[in-house]
């Protein structure tokens, strides 16, 4: 039903599954997008094919031309990738520690070697997010307490060690040591140090799979920073999961009992925290940028894979096969559900309704109840 | 409050507390966005004095404004806000309401500067000059253009009863020059891991450009996006085309080398209509205060101050804005909360979790053997 020739030109109007906002933040939001997906917006208004232009342009912005307010932090997948491998590590760490003090061999060697080769490995993507090694040597030359990125390299350095050390004992044991001489003395007194090592990386791991969220939700990006409450819990979990997974894969199942267990406490544990985080995300209108996208496509698989996984770890028992399987599953669960919750944040934080509207909000809170002397913009 | 309280949050000094022994006083920002003219001139005396290399020099398309934002290579940046009838009267709504609403008028001037000129000011008219700067445009157009004021028309007054004059402008351009904030408490500061940036004893925030390790956790920490790492984008200003400090994060230094020599800023020295001033952090948050009342007397209730108030979400900043609209509209945060506020709560959120992490490892080795 076009009313005059030039509607023909017009683009069919996108009926898009997104609930529509009210008239101008809808307009100045959708203006802020176009910008930002291609520098088309209701200044070259021929609506580019995505959506009706508007017959007037709106002239109140929600901010400014759409542009970001905050920058989002400049990390590639070298960074969740390290959130990954630090998490496998440190519930490696644990299962190993308790193995060793249950006398399961296997499990002890596999999730030692596994928790030093992660450990290792995150170190290494640290190194390459960094550029040069010299700079992860540059953040040990201080101890800051309000850095949870400092805190946290002492974390990593600290559980390498001891996770070095219980590896050290782990190879010392595998390899043919002669019966005198100065090799069996070193290799008697990593015996003696066996279980000092093996206590402290387990006292090492639960930091370092806790601290990571702390370094996401200490940012301003707006989903990182609003679900400090909850990623704490998601974290932890995930790191359950992704090493008991990975012993799924590796370990036979007759010594994998306790990994088993472990992966469906961390499967269940981020299935319950993921769904309080995304509520109340929800609640502050910040839940899109999890849902949409990349990052929507990779939590929506990890939390597939988890269901999988996590049935898959119960009903298959003493299955090799589908036990290596559910391992398998679980961890690329970790792994996505790490890539997810950092693209999502980095989206968040580049358009800027995920800025103003949750702070607009709480703005709006505080001076409906009557508290005013909190605010930046003060008047005389 | 102690030492350890006042560090995260909450007003206080930032130069004591980061160990300075008899700083100076501090230092600060006013930048009054009612008389900045977008000259632009305080971008390019910062990129000069600081020799900051060439950044995506393009068309944005959308205003005079071609910056964009403050980055790694511009530590000033002038927005232009282009607003219609309707906008400015909502500004002006915005701005009378926070006036009922009681914000905080901490200092307010005990005597109320009069406007000056006599005539009750109002829509159609200009903003007085900032006192003892020159004639008064006013007086001079109403001496060109038979300058009787019209009749008021929307029965509209100041923020203390007196009817204006004049109807709204039809269309007005805010430009506003932004610049690092220097707040108080400073993300990006505190979750530096190297301590390549530190407080001045000026109770500035600094970066030391050959001790940061490029992680870019700075960036994510700034609730104003004012910090950036420099990308090898970026065009050098030197003969020998040597980009310096790529891959490590900037922004503006409130030209700490020229205070340590007790001159002014760059910018502020620069600027012909003095809408940046600089000075102690103390002088500056008055003249803000002056100036703003100065504007409510003169009808322009949309003035507010941003960053006045040490008891906000950074607690307070160290460059102080006169805005004539909402924050958001200049590309400013309307409620900025400095990440690390929230760090106690944090970790020991992060505690309970790893105790948790703890406990269901001992649960899964607590089992019968299998």
């Amino acid at each position: 039903m076009t009313t005059s020739a030039f509607d023909s030109y017009r683009p069919p109007e996108d009926e898009g599954r997104r609930r529509r906002r009210s008239g101008v933040r809808a307009s100045a939001g959708a203006a802020a997008r176009d910008l930002a997906r291609g520098g088309r917006s209701w200044l070259n208004r021929d609506g580019g094919g995505r959506r009706e232009a508007p017959a007037v342009p709106d002239a109140e912005f929600s901010a400014y031309y759409g542009r970001p307010i905050i920058k989002p932090v400049p990390w590639k997948h070298e960074i969740p990738a390290y959130l990954f491998l630090g998490g496998v590590a440190a519930g490696s760490g644990l299962l190993a520690t308790g193995a060793a003090l249950t006398g399961r061999d296997v499990l002890r060697r596999n999730s030692r070697y596994t928790a030093m080769a992660t450990v290792a490995l995150s170190g290494a993507t640290l190194v390459a997010d960094l550029g040069r090694p010299e700079r992860f040597l540059n953040m040990l030359r201080t101890v800051k307490l309000t850095s949870p990125m400092s805190v946290g390299t002492w974390i990593l350095s600290g559980y390498a060690a001891f996770a070095g050390v219980a590896t050290a004992c782990e190879v010392a044991r595998a390899l043919p040591l002669p019966d005198r001489g100065v090799v069996a003395l070193a290799g008697q007194a990593l015996e003696l140090v066996d279980l000092p090592a093996a206590v402290g990386q387990a006292l090492f791991a639960p930091p370092l799979a806790a601290y990571t969220a702390v370094l996401l939700s200490d940012t301003v990006t707006p989903v990182w920073f609003e679900s400090r409450g909850q990623l704490p819990f998601v974290f932890v979990a995930s790191a359950a999961m992704a090493a008991s997974g990975v012993q799924l894969v590796l370990t036979p199942t007759v010594q994998a009992g306790p990994a088993r267990r472990l992966a469906l406490l961390g499967a269940a544990t981020d299935l319950v925290a993921m769904h309080r985080l995304e509520r109340h995300l929800e609640d502050l209108e910040l839940l899109e940028p999890l849902e949409e996208g990349e990052a929507g496509r990779k939590l929506r698989l990890a939390k597939a894979l988890t269901v999988a996984g996590g049935l898959g770890t119960l009903l298959t028992g003493r299955s090799r096969l589908l036990s290596v399987a559910s391992g398998a599953a679980l961890a690329a669960a970790s792994a996505l559900t790490r890539f997810g919750m950092v693209e999502g944040g980095i989206e968040s934080a580049k358009d800027p309704r995920f800025t103003v509207g949750p702070q607009r909000r709480r703005l709006e809170e505080r001076r409906a109840a009557g508290t005013v002397h909190d605010s930046i913009v003060t008047v005389r | 409050m102690g030492y350890l309280a006042r560090q995260l949050a909450g007003p206080t000094d930032p130069a004591p507390d980061a160990g300075w022994q008899h700083p100076p006083a501090r230092k600060g920002f006013f930048t009054d966005t009612s008389i900045c003219i977008g000259c632009k001139a305080c971008e390019v005396a910062c990129k000069e004095w600081n020799a900051l290399p060439m950044d995506g020099l393009g068309l944005s398309a959308n205003s005079y404004d071609n910056t964009g934002d403050l980055g790694a290579s511009t530590w000033r940046h002038v927005a232009f806000v282009e607003q219609t009838q309707e906008r400015i009267a909502a500004a002006r709504e915005s701005g009378r309401r926070l006036v009922d609403l009681g914000m905080p008028g901490v200092g307010a001037p005990a005597h109320p500067p009069s406007p000056s000129g006599g005539a009750p000011a109002g829509y159609g008219t200009l903003p007085a000059p900032v006192e003892g700067h020159g004639p008064d445009l006013r007086d001079l157009l109403a001496g060109v253009g038979g300058g009787a004021p019209q009749p008021p028309t929307e029965g509209a007054t100041t923020v203390d009863g007196t009817p204006m004059v004049g109807p709204l402008p039809e269309f007005r351009w805010l430009m506003a020059s932004d610049v690092c904030k220097h707040c108080t408490h400073a993300g990006c500061l505190d979750v530096c891991p190297t301590g390549a940036l530190f407080r001045s004893e000026h109770g500035t925030v600094v970066v030391q450009a050959d001790v940061c390790n490029g992680c870019g956790y700075c960036v994510g920490a700034c609730p104003f996006g004012v910090i950036e790492r420099r990308s090898d984008s970026a065009v050098s200003v030197r003969d020998d085309g040597h980009v310096p400090s790529v891959g490590v994060a900037q922004k503006c230094t409130l030209c700490y080398d020229r205070l340590t020599d007790d001159q002014t800023p760059a910018c502020a020295q620069t600027c012909p209509t003095t809408s940046i001033r600089f000075g102690t952090h103390e002088e500056m948050v008055a003249a803000a205060r002056t100036r703003v009342a100065q504007l409510h007397d003169q009808g322009f209730t949309e003035a507010r101050l941003y960053g006045a108030n040490e008891d906000d979400g950074v607690g307070g900043t160290g460059s102080v804005f006169l805005l004539l609209d909402e924050p958001e509209v200049y590309g400013l945060p309307p409620d900025p909360i400095v990440p690390t506020a929230r760090l106690a709560e944090m970790f020991r959120t992060a505690g309970y979790a790893g105790l948790g992490l703890l406990g269901a490892a001992a649960l899964a080795f607590a089992g019968r053997r299998s």
